[in-house]
């Protein structure tokens, strides 16, 4: 892998997020630390388990009531931690971008899909009304999506989920970002259209070598599609490998959730309960 | 005899051009305490077919018999005792203001029983969660706990027959692992007959016998899950499911020619 030699794109260390409500202090994120190369680096955990706040906080997208903290939060050369609202907006959507679960709700109904993935262009960037359609309809095609002239004037409520999603990986990747974070981005999705919407947000990470978060509940989809995988628990990362050997895991919390699976292949009586063990949340 | 025999059932919505076929002659049969599969991607029509079945939805066409009884669209109330349904979301299924107690007193006043406290204690024991649970509401509850609420919300009428519409897709895949180890367990105490909808193929082959694959409101295949186990479905679309159902494949989704969205093909 290339992505040893270089500096990493992001760096995470120490990573703490607490939110106060009247009652006590909720510990949403304890002590998370890691790097990203130009690599696809899955976040795997239950509900609650802080994966998607982690996500947030990369991009400073944390709830106003959220308190953050970290020793480092590092991407590239700008400083998380310490940069303004002001630097954020440089970064968010141009240099990191965030694809979300659900096209429906982050498409804006009443603008055609065009011009909405136009919009996402920078605006130093713009060279004319022509050229922008252009690199819009060239989008378009790179999202294989066959009919690039027809789609760019339907609005969103005229195209299926799956183009839906399309659409919003486009949007994403038209200010040519150097990061991704997919925060579930195919579970709204039927199965057979998420495997074509994986196979080009992996395509898009391999080719531009970008780097990407990828935030899952799914195992099997983390262990067949990520280069790495980080297992999330109660706010920690409690083990990390590869993810070709996840089914080799060592800690029994990701034992317990592979085992809890069931699997077409081999048929049980029962499924394997998880047993959780209080040590899981400090060792 | 079938306990469940659905013949030529057809569901459509809408109107004049707008006429939607969400379920297009759909037949199939159910022994007595088997558990049968309806599998396929949102929008098949495997849900609109429970909720035909449950009487839900009473705009439905073709011939359902159950327990040797042909239905009529609309239901008597002793249909309600022999068949319960059990839906996707525990957050939107319960009452918000209702204690389980009162979720549960619900179908006891409805249909008349007698011991209604002994019956509540008895189903509160049978789905695992005990007489502390019983004076809570559900915002005091987790995603599983609300879901063995509404499945005992099913089973106090003690049916002979359970519908699930996709009851633990909205958990996380360890308490998924309960609760479909608390179905099997009531499924063979109470020997119910059951239809299991999900669009997880791994959960219905770990539930059923045997199961049908649904795509735009018909039945493309059925087949036993020892034919899904050995890899031996006959249609492309099955083997599809299958496929994805296993985790991404680079190699295959590469291969994988696009389908066409309507229009996104320009030709639709």
């Amino acid at each position: 892998m290339v992505a040893a030699a270089e500096a990493p794109l992001l760096t995470v260390e120490d990573l703490s997020i607490r939110f106060l409500t009247p009652h006590r202090i909720v510990e949403a994120v304890r002590g998370v630390s890691f790097t990203l190369g130009r690599e696809k680096v899955g976040i795997v955990g239950e509900s609650g388990s802080g994966k998607s706040m982690t996500g947030r906080a990369i991009l400073k997208l944390t709830p106003a009531n959220a308190m953050v903290e970290a020793r480092a939060l590092r991407f590239q050369e700008l400083d998380i931690m310490a940069a303004t609202e002001r630097d954020m907006l440089r970064v968010r959507g141009r240099r990191i971008s965030l694809i979300l679960q659900d096209p429906k709700f982050s498409l804006d109904p009443i603008m055609r899909v065009g011009d909405q993935i136009a919009e996402a262009i920078p605006p130093d960037k713009r060279e004319g009304k022509a050229r922008t359609r252009e690199c819009v309809l060239e989008m378009l095609a790179a999202v294989r999506i066959h009919n690039p002239r027809r789609v760019y004037d339907l609005y969103p409520h005229e195209i299926s989920g799956g183009m839906g999603q399309r659409v919003m990986i486009a949007m994403m990747l038209m200010p040519e970002p150097a990061m991704l974070i997919a925060d579930k981005p195919t579970s709204a999705l039927d199965v057979t259209v998420r495997m074509q919407v994986l196979a080009i947000i992996d395509d898009l990470v391999t080719r531009r070598g970008l780097g990407l978060v990828f935030i899952s509940h799914d195992l099997n989809l983390v262990a067949t599609f990520c280069d790495r995988v980080l297992i999330m628990y109660a706010g920690r990362i409690v083990e990390s490998c590869k993810a070709s050997e996840l089914r080799h895991a060592r800690h029994a919390y990701t034992q317990g959730l592979l085992a809890s699976l069931p699997r077409i292949a081999e048929r049980r009586p029962r499924l394997a309960v998880l047993n959780r063990d209080p040590a899981w949340l400090t060792e | 005899m079938a306990m469940i025999a659905v013949e030529d059932l057809s569901v459509a919505f809408g109107s004049g051009e707008s006429l939607v076929h969400a379920v297009d002659g759909v037949s199939f049969q159910v022994e007595a305490g088997d558990t049968f599969g309806l599998v396929g991607e949102s929008g098949c029509g495997k849900s609109t077919i429970l909720r035909a079945l449950s009487g839900l939805n009473d705009h439905w066409h073709g011939q359902i018999i159950i327990d040797g009884a042909r239905l009529e669209p609309k239901r008597q109330r002793s249909f309600f005792k022999k068949v319960q349904m059990v839906f996707q979301d525990p957050y939107g299924s319960l009452h918000p203001r209702h204690t389980v107690n009162t979720t549960l007193m619900e179908p006891i006043a409805i249909h008349g029983l007698d011991r209604a406290d002994q019956r509540i204690a008895q189903v509160l024991e049978q789905v695992g969660l005990g007489p502390a649970f019983r004076f809570r509401y559900p915002h005091q509850l987790s995603g599983g706990q609300r879901q063995r609420v509404a499945i005992a919300r099913a089973l106090i009428l003690e049916p002979k027959i359970l519908l699930l519409d996709e009851p633990t897709s909205a958990l996380d895949v360890s308490v998924q692992a309960e609760i479909l180890n608390l179905l099997a367990d009531i499924r063979s105490q109470a020997r119910l007959t059951c239809i299991l909808v999900s669009h997880d193929l791994a959960v219905i082959a770990h539930m059923c016998h045997r199961l049908a694959v649904m795509n735009q409101g018909k039945i493309y295949e059925e087949l036993t899950v020892d034919d899904l186990a050995g890899n031996r479905p006959r249609h492309s679309y099955t083997r599809q499911l299958l496929q994805a159902s296993l985790g991404y494949d680079r190699r295959l989704a590469a291969a994988a020619t696009l389908a066409d969205d309507g229009l996104d093909s320009g030709a639709a």
